[in-house]
């Protein structure tokens, strides 16, 4: 077979381009291994580049700062919030994690079709997701967690919440009792768990715990979504606590906190991670607000869901708030402020309680943790500790359960001084 | 081939091509890849999918039920996207037709023309008839990579016509209720749709270019072929191992499911822009890569 080598024929530009030289022929390669770096080195440098050079504003103090969050009266935005969360919780094998025990259970328990807000909680708890926020004063909230192909949205208008999940095509309905005419009814109305995944709302938690047992500083400005932040950071004085650092980043122009992260003392990736990627202070446009359930999606009215939770005591409906605060009539609380370490007695509702629900599971549970959690001994006799980066947690073996920010010492001796 | 013909030398001077004869070769390029049974094959494959998966449906949903409540309570057994509104609304079939075959057939069609591309000429031993004419090799290249791109765009919108068909005829259509939960007048619907169709085809651009450079690279069309294929697989495989985070965002199928992200209210850009500017980086770097390599291989068949 006769080769056709276009280096030989060099005579009548019949080959025109195609006549490379060996060299020219390596050379051609150096165009796309240009292209590769050149994309690598856009890819590692614009994000730095980006996000050097922090915005000078004037210096302001951390009393003046707190006052400006908590004069901040921001009832209009929309954006994007990314929100990362790494308890650290023990993987299960399997590859499933503590927060699945309780999001799965409830999946397999319940009717896969309800969209009750109740069982998204869980899957917040793990991992990065992406929620797309907008308010319009009070009365008009929407939430929705973008979902791979799918999206769960949140819906408050006035009297009405509404949760459609795409992916089931289900919607969820609620209604505020007629009468109540107070606006913190509306908020109450607005099922908790999902209002409070927005940076305001867990700044507004944290600054609520601010007393002696805090040092609050402003550790410089910032930038967030594109607009000029300062920094505060709060670190609890204690050394007990396990929450290494809280930082907010306020809104220099506005007061509104743009982004909350909370670090571990032992180091690392942050635990809580919400920011906003995007945010726009203007009105967000009347349609956002307004739900009409497609046809032939199934909608799930308030009413029944509570009923069916009665009858059905299945894991997930045990996640709803009255069942919740039956479970948590048994908890007490001990110590102040950050080192509070709270205490459940067992039977009422364990700890796992706060992930499984009806009792078999629980159980279940708490024999589950004891086979990995570490084996700790005390005047008040002997239990487990099962660690996650943020919240330990002492299970005794008399059924008492002791959780808190806290490192193992002060969990123990929590217990003893309980004894 | 035809192509011989097109291309008849005429005069041994010098000369550049005239632009009507680079469009030729593009047009009979085009031809050359469409008129084959194996793509008219591949594209029958691919609109018999939304045809299935319409009947599917409607056989399971004939009874009452919806989709969702078949699936043995629903929970762990995900249904794909979309599935449990296409009993609503037809124009979902199109749009889960489009999910279903992004992930394996459209990909696995793209992969045999890509791949095929320049190895099945060289395999047939028509690649140095093809260069005897003086085309010039990128431009041969560029041609070759042309009719890839167009197969993209016609598979893609095969898919998503019959999925359209398939869902008018079986299914009502009306507004649409988009995935944030409003409601959408059906030729806004339409207009989506259309752009869906769009970033599914532009998606595919990436393992498309990927394809002719493995083409560029060896002799045997079903060696690149079947590289092809397992380079969409195997990628597909990491992008699921959570372990290897760091590299999903620079594997091409990752953001392939992004096309839905256009049936949001607002619609949601940033994994959108991210997946063009993806397919975009494959382009550039193994379309070059296959310059590189075309213009400086030794045609041996």
């Amino acid at each position: 077979m006769a080769r056709i080598r276009p280096t030989q024929v060099d005579d009548d530009g019949f080959w025109d381009e195609e006549r490379p030289s060996r060299r020219t022929k390596a050379a051609r390669y150096a165009l796309p291994v240009a292209v590769a770096g050149l994309a690598a080195a856009t890819i590692g440098l614009v994000p730095a580049l980006a996000s050097s050079g922090d915005p000078d504003l004037p210096k302001i103090s951390a009393e003046e700062l707190i006052s400006k969050m908590a004069a901040s009266d921001t009832e209009q935005l929309s954006g994007s919030v990314k929100i990362t969360t790494d308890l650290g919780l023990p993987s299960l094998p399997g590859g499933a994690s503590l927060s699945d025990l309780g999001g799965g259970a409830g999946g397999e328990g319940g009717d896969g079709a309800s969209a009750a807000p109740d069982a998204k909680l869980m899957d917040l708890v793990s991992g990065s997701h992406t929620l797309r926020v907008a308010a319009d004063g009070p009365e008009r909230q929407r939430v929705s967690i973008i979902e791979k192909a799918a999206e769960y949205s949140l819906i408050h208008n006035g009297d009405e919440t509404w949760a459609y999940d795409s992916e089931a095509n289900a919607v969820y309905h609620s209604t505020a009792p007629k009468g109540s005419g107070a606006k913190d009814d509306h908020r109450r109305e607005l099922p908790k768990d999902l209002k409070d995944v927005t940076p305001q709302q867990f700044a507004k938690q944290v600054l609520a715990s601010v007393d002696d047992t805090t040092d609050v500083s402003v550790d410089g400005t910032t930038r967030v979504a594109g607009r000029d932040a300062y920094e505060l950071l709060i670190k609890p004085t204690s050394d007990d606590s396990t929450v290494g650092s809280v930082r907010i980043a306020v809104d220099a122009d506005n007061g509104t906190p743009l982004k909350f992260v909370l670090t571990p003392k032992s180091g690392g990736k942050a635990v809580v991670d919400v920011a906003f990627t995007k945010v726009d202070f203007g009105k967000p446009t009347a349609g956002t607000f307004d739900f009409t359930p497609p046809k032939g999606a199934k909608v799930t009215e308030e009413s029944d869901h509570k009923r069916g939770a009665k009858d059905g005591m299945n894991a997930k409906d045990g996640m709803n708030d009255k069942d919740a605060q039956e479970a948590l009539s048994g908890l007490k609380v001990i110590g102040e402020s950050w080192d509070s370490v709270a205490r459940l007695d067992g039977g009422e509702g364990g700890a796992p309680a706060a992930q499984g629900g009806d009792g078999g599971a629980e159980k279940d549970a708490g024999g589950f943790l004891g086979g990995f959690g570490k084996e700790v001994k005390g005047d008040f006799g002997s239990g487990h500790v099962v660690s996650t980066r943020l919240v330990n947690a002492l299970l005794t073996d008399d059924g008492k359960v002791f959780v808190g920010a806290v490192d193992t010492d002060a969990l123990v001796a929590a217990a003893n001084k309980a004894k | 081939m035809s192509r011989a013909e097109a291309g008849t030398l005429e005069a041994p001077a010098p000369r550049r091509p005239r632009p009507l004869w680079t469009l030729a070769l593009f047009r009979s390029e085009l031809a050359i890849t469409f008129r084959r049974w194996r793509t008219l094959a591949l594209l029958g494959v691919l609109a018999a999918v939304p045809i299935l998966i319409g009947i599917a449906v409607k056989i399971e949903t004939s009874d009452g039920g919806g989709v969702g409540q078949g699936g043995g309570g629903g929970g762990e057994g995900e249904a794909p996207a979309f599935f449990s509104q296409i009993t609503n609304n037809g124009i979902f079939l199109l749009f889960a037709a489009l999910a279903a075959t992004l992930p394996v057939f459209l990909p696995m069609a793209i992969g045999v023309i890509a791949g095929d591309s320049i190895a099945g000429e060289a395999g047939a031993g028509t690649l140095r008839y093809l260069l005897v004419a003086p085309a010039g090799r990128t431009r041969l290249l560029l041609a070759k990579f042309t009719a890839v791109l167009a197969f993209c765009l016609v598979a893609t919108l095969v898919v998503a016509v019959t999925g359209l068909a398939t869902g008018a005829l079986l299914f009502p259509l009306g507004d649409i209720t988009l995935i944030s939960g409003t409601t959408v007048s059906f030729g806004d619907g339409l207009v989506r749709a259309l752009g869906v169709a769009a970033v599914v085809a532009l998606s595919l651009v990436g393992i498309a270019t990927v394809g002719v450079f493995i083409s560029t690279l060896t002799n045997s069309g079903i060696a690149a072929m079947a590289t092809t294929v397992g380079l969409v697989i195997t990628a597909q495989i990491l992008d699921t191992i959570p372990q290897l985070h760091a590299i999903h965002p620079y594997l091409f199928p990752h953001y392939w499911l992004s096309f839905a992200d256009l049936l949001r209210d607002p619609v949601y850009w940033d994994d959108l822009v991210k997946n063009l500017g993806l397919q975009g980086l494959y382009a550039a770097v193994f379309g070059s890569a296959a310059w590189a390599r075309f213009t400086a291989k030794d045609i041996t068949a």
